[in-house]
C-alpha cells in the first residue's frame, strides 16, 4: 500500500472485519429507474424540525417544485417533487426505523422524463471544476434552496453544516468508505460518475472558505479510488486509501484514520475541525449550484441473497422499497430480511410500500442461511466486545446495566458514547443482543431526563 | 430476542410461495465461527496434550481420576440444572471443561471419593449457586479442589501424592516443589519441562502446557494477556530471588516450570468468566495470580500456591474492572 501522507495512520483501533458481499452488485452500473406511478413523500426526512406542506390535495406541481419547508426552523430542509403530477390527500406513513410521519402523495400524471432524459438530467454531461463567477454565499444559497442533507445516512441539512462556523473548521473530509457489507451506491457512484463527487467538494470548500479537501476511501474499491483519482487531477484534492475495517465510515472514525483527531464526546466533528460529507452528498451539490436542480433522486443500491437480480439504481424519493425490489426482480424464495440500508445498521421492515426517503442509500435483502439462528445464552465474561468496540466502550456492562435498568451505572459507563454500529453483537459468542440492550437503555435515560 | 427464522418446507411443486420474511434488530449478521460452545470445545481440545502427558506418565490412575470428575461434574450439572428447572446445560461444555480441568489438578493416588466430592462441590458451590454458568464470581474447579484441599488434607498435601506401593516410577517419588521445600533437592530442568515428575495430573509436564496454552492463545479463546501477567510476575519475583536470595539451585525457571504454574496460568487463570474484561485488566490480573504465587512459595508452608492465587484474584476480579473501566474515544 502507498504510504500514507496525512497524520493519521489510515485506520483506527479495533472494530471488525465482517464479510464484505459486495460482489451481488459492485458491478452493476447505475440505471435509472422508470417514473412510478405515485410517490410518498415524508416531511420529516432530515434531523431537525419536520417541513411543513407547501402545496394543497389537487394542486399540479411540476419536476422539481418545492413542496415543503420550514422557514421559522433554523435546522430543517427543504422537500421538492420528484415528478410531474397531482398533490393527493395527505397521509401518514411509517418509516424503516418505526417513525410515523406526515406525507405529501403526488399521483403522476402527465407527460414524465424518459429514462434516458433523466439520466442525462441527473448525472450525464460535463461538469466543472472551477468555481469561477460563483459567490460563497451563492453556492450556501443554492445548497440551501435544493434541500440537501447528508446522504449517508445521518440526513443532517448539509447548508447547516457548511455554513462559516464560529468554530474554526479547516478541513472536509468526503466519505467515500461506505464500509457497511454488502452495499455499494457509494462506490458505484465514484466509479461511475466521479466528477460530480470532485465538482460538489470543489463547491463546498468553497462555500466553507476552506482549503484541504480529503477523500477518504477504503482499500476494497480499487476501481473507485482509480476513477477518483483521475478525476481530481489538477485539483489539490488528496485521497486517503483507508484500511477495510467495520465501522471506517462512521465520520468519527474516518477523521482518526485520516487526521488523527478525536471528535470530544458529545461532540460534532466541527468541533475537531473538520466536515465530513458523503461522495452521494458531494453529487447532489454539484447537481444544485450547476444545474439549479433540487435533491429530487438518489443512488440506491438494492442487493443481498434475497434480491434476485441485485443493482445500482438512481431513484427519486418517495418511490416505495417494494417497486425497487420488483424492478430487480423481486425477492428470492430464500429471502428472509428486508433492511433499509446495510446489514450491520440497518432497519428490517415488513411493509413494502414504505417510502424511500433521502437518506436511504441501500436495500439490502438478506437470506434465512445470513441469519444467526442459536438463542442468546448467558455472558461469559469472555470481553470479545471490549476487543472490537470501537469507541472503546464495555458493551457487556453496558448491556447488564440497561437490562436491569441501572441508568446511573450506564452513564457511569458512558452508554451515551455508544454509536450502535454493532460490533459487539457481531461478535459476541453467547449471541447476546448488546446493541438493543443498549438502544433500550439510552432510550431509557431520554426518558427518564425529559421527565424531569 | 432469538430470531428462530421460520422454517417451514416450501413444496416444490408451488415454486409462486411467497418467501418467509421476518424482522429483527440490527446487527443482522454475525460471527458464526465463535460461539460459547466453540471456546469450550477449544478448551477441551487444548487440554489434549496435557490429559495424553498425564496418561503417558500415571497411567491407570489418570484415566480413572479424569473419568470419575468428568462423570460426576456431568452428572451435578445435570442434577443442579434440573433441580432449577433450568434447561440442560451439557452441551454448552462448560461442566465438562470443569470436569477435566479438576481431575487433571488432583494427584494421581486421591481416593475415587475426594474427585466425586470435589466435582460436586465445584459445580454446585462454584456455580450453581451464582446462578449457572457466567455468574460464578470463582474458578469452580479452583472452588472444588480447595474444598477437598482442606477437607482432605492427608489425601491433598504434597506427601498425599507420594506412594510407594505402585508400578509407576513418578508416583514413588516427592513431588519437584516439596523436594526442594522439605530437602533441598532440586529436579533437572528437563525433567521439569518434559512432565516426568510426581505431582497433580495435569501439572507435570510444562512442554503439553505451553503447547495447548499456545493453542488457546492463538485461537484467542483464552486472553493471552493472563498467561503474560503470570508469566511476567513470576520473571520478575523469581528473578529478584536469585540476585538476593541464597537458592542456587533452584531458579526462577525451576519455579516457571515447576508446580501447575503453566497449568494455572495458561488453563486455569484464563477462565472468562472469573476474570477481568478489558485487556489491561487480564494483564493485572495475571500479574496478580503470578505475585501471589510466589508469594505462597516463598514464605507459606505449602509449597504451591497457584490454586490460592487464582481463588484470590478472582475476588479481586470485579474491583479490577472497576479500576480499568478503558477511556472512551474523544474522552
Amino acid at each position: 500500500m502507498k504510504k500514507n501522507i496525512f497524520s493519521g495512520s489510515g485506520t483506527f483501533p479495533k472494530g471488525i472485519h465482517p464479510p464484505e458481499r459486495k460482489h451481488f452488485s459492485a458491478d452493476a452500473p447505475i440505471e435509472v429507474i422508470p417514473t412510478p406511478k405515485e410517490v410518498v413523500i415524508p416531511l420529516q426526512q432530515h434531523i431537525g424540525a419536520p417541513s411543513k406542506p407547501l402545496v394543497k390535495p389537487k394542486q399540479t406541481v411540476e419536476y422539481g417544485d418545492l413542496i415543503a419547508d420550514n422557514k421559522d426552523a433554523p435546522i430543517s430542509a427543504k422537500i421538492h417533487s420528484p415528478i410531474f403530477g397531482v398533490v393527493q390527500k395527505m397521509a401518514i406513513t411509517t418509516l424503516p426505523n418505526g417513525r410515523h410521519v406526515q406525507a405529501i402523495r403526488i399521483k403522476a400524471e402527465g407527460r414524465q422524463f424518459t429514462v434516458d432524459e433523466n439520466y442525462r438530467e441527473l448525472m450525464g454531461g460535463r461538469w466543472s471544476k472551477s468555481v469561477v463567477g460563483y459567490d460563497p454565499d451563492e453556492v450556501t444559497r443554492a445548497i440551501h434552496d435544493a434541500g440537501i442533507v447528508g446522504l449517508g445516512g445521518a440526513a443532517f441539512p448539509t447548508h447547516v453544516k457548511i455554513a462559516p462556523y464560529k468554530k474554526k473548521v479547516d478541513t472536509l473530509i468526503v466519505n467515500g468508505c461506505e464500509c457497511e457489507p454488502y452495499l455499494t451506491a457509494d462506490d458505484r457512484l465514484m466509479r461511475d460518475i466521479p466528477d460530480t463527487v470532485i465538482s460538489g467538494a470543489l463547491l463546498s470548500r468553497f462555500a466553507m472558505g476552506i482549503e484541504n479537501i480529503i477523500i477518504g476511501i477504503e482499500e476494497n474499491k480499487p476501481e473507485a479510488i482509480a476513477a477518483i483519482r483521475k478525476s481530481a487531477q489538477g485539483t489539490n484534492i488528496q485521497i486517503a486509501v483507508l484500511k477495510t475495517k467495520y465501522p471506517q465510515g462512521s465520520e468519527k472514525h474516518l477523521i482518526k484514520a485520516v487526521l488523527n483527531r478525536e471528535v470530544p464526546l458529545g461532540c460534532l466533528p466541527a468541533d475537531a475541525g473538520v466536515a465530513v460529507s458523503n461522495v452521494t452528498t458531494m453529487t447532489a451539490v454539484a447537481r444544485a449550484v450547476f444545474r439549479g436542480m433540487p435533491l429530487t433522486h438518489r443512488v440506491v443500491c438494492v442487493t443481498g441473497g434475497g434480491i434476485v437480480q441485485p443493482k445500482n439504481l438512481l431513484v427519486p424519493i418517495g418511490i416505495s422499497y417494494g417497486e425497487l425490489i420488483d424492478f430487480c426482480g423481486g425477492l428470492t424464495q430464500n429471502a428472509a430480511r428486508i433492511l433499509s440500508g446495510g446489514p450491520m445498521m440497518g432497519f428490517s421492515f415488513a411493509d413494502l410500500s414504505m417510502p424511500l426517503t433521502k437518506g436511504t442509500g441501500g436495500i439490502t435483502v438478506l437470506t434465512h442461511d445470513d441469519l444467526r439462528k442459536e438463542a442468546a445464552t448467558t455472558c461469559v465474561r469472555c470481553g470479545r466486545c471490549v476487543d472490537v468496540c470501537p469507541m472503546n466502550l464495555i458493551p457487556a456492562r453496558l448491556a447488564v446495566a440497561a437490562r436491569h435498568g441501572n441508568l446511573a451505572l450506564a452513564e457511569k459507563y458512558k452508554i451515551g458514547g455508544c454509536m450502535e454500529c454493532g460490533c459487539c453483537a457481531y461478535v459476541c459468542p453467547a449471541h447476546i443482543p448488546l446493541v438493543q440492550f443498549i438502544r433500550v437503555g439510552k432510550a431509557q435515560i431520554i426518558a427518564s431526563k425529559t421527565k424531569k | 430476542m432469538n430470531d428462530t427464522p421460520n422454517t417451514t418446507e416450501i413444496p416444490q411443486d408451488d415454486t409462486k410461495r411467497a418467501p418467509a420474511i421476518q424482522v429483527g434488530h440490527s446487527p443482522h449478521l454475525s460471527d458464526a465461527s465463535f460461539t460459547t460452545r466453540r471456546m469450550m470445545i477449544d478448551v477441551l481440545i487444548a487440554l489434549v496434550p496435557v490429559v495424553g502427558m498425564a496418561v503417558y506418565v500415571f497411567q491407570f490412575y489418570a484415566v480413572f481420576q479424569l473419568a470419575v470428575c468428568l462423570t460426576t461434574c456431568l452428572a451435578a450439572e445435570a442434577l443442579f440444572t434440573k433441580m432449577r428447572q433450568r434447561p440442560l446445560s451439557l452441551f454448552d461444555f462448560s461442566a465438562a471443561v470443569t470436569g477435566v480441568i479438576l481431575g487433571l489438578s488432583l494427584p494421581a493416588t486421591a481416593p475415587w471419593y475426594v474427585g466425586v466430592i470435589a466435582s460436586v462441590v465445584a459445580i454446585g458451590i462454584g456455580k450453581v449457586i451464582f446462578g449457572g454458568v457466567g455468574m460464578n464470581l470463582f474458578n469452580p474447579a479452583m472452588v472444588g479442589r480447595a474444598f477437598v484441599m482442606i477437607a482432605f488434607a492427608g489425601a491433598m498435601a504434597a506427601s498425599g501424592y507420594e506412594s510407594l506401593q505402585t508400578g509407576i516410577d513418578a508416583i514413588t517419588q516427592a513431588t519437584p516443589l516439596n523436594a526442594f521445600k522439605q530437602m533441598g533437592i532440586s529436579t533437572p530442568l528437563k525433567d521439569l519441562f518434559l512432565g516426568l515428575t510426581n505431582g497433580s495430573l495435569g501439572e507435570t509436564s510444562a512442554l503439553a502446557c505451553l503447547i495447548g496454552g499456545a493453542y488457546l492463545c492463538i485461537r484467542r479463546t483464552a486472553s493471552w494477556e493472563i498467561p503474560a501477567g503470570v508469566i511476567a510476575a513470576v520473571l520478575v519475583m523469581g528473578g529478584l530471588a536469585d540476585i538476593f536470595g541464597s537458592s542456587d539451585n533452584w531458579t526462577v525457571i525451576h519455579h516457571l516450570f515447576s508446580g501447575s504454574l503453566l497449568f494455572g496460568a495458561f488453563f486455569i487463570a484464563t477462565d472468562p468468566v472469573s476474570s477481568p474484561l478489558t485487556p489491561k485488566g487480564k494483564f493485572i490480573f495475571g500479574a496478580g495470580i503470578g505475585f501471589f504465587i510466589m508469594v505462597l512459595r516463598f514464605f507459606s508452608g505449602y509449597p504451591e500456591g497457584v490454586m490460592f492465587a487464582v481463588l484470590l484474584m478472582n475476588a479481586v476480579t470485579p474491583l479490577i474492572n472497576r479500576w480499568t473501566i478503558p477511556r472512551v474515544m474523544g474522552e
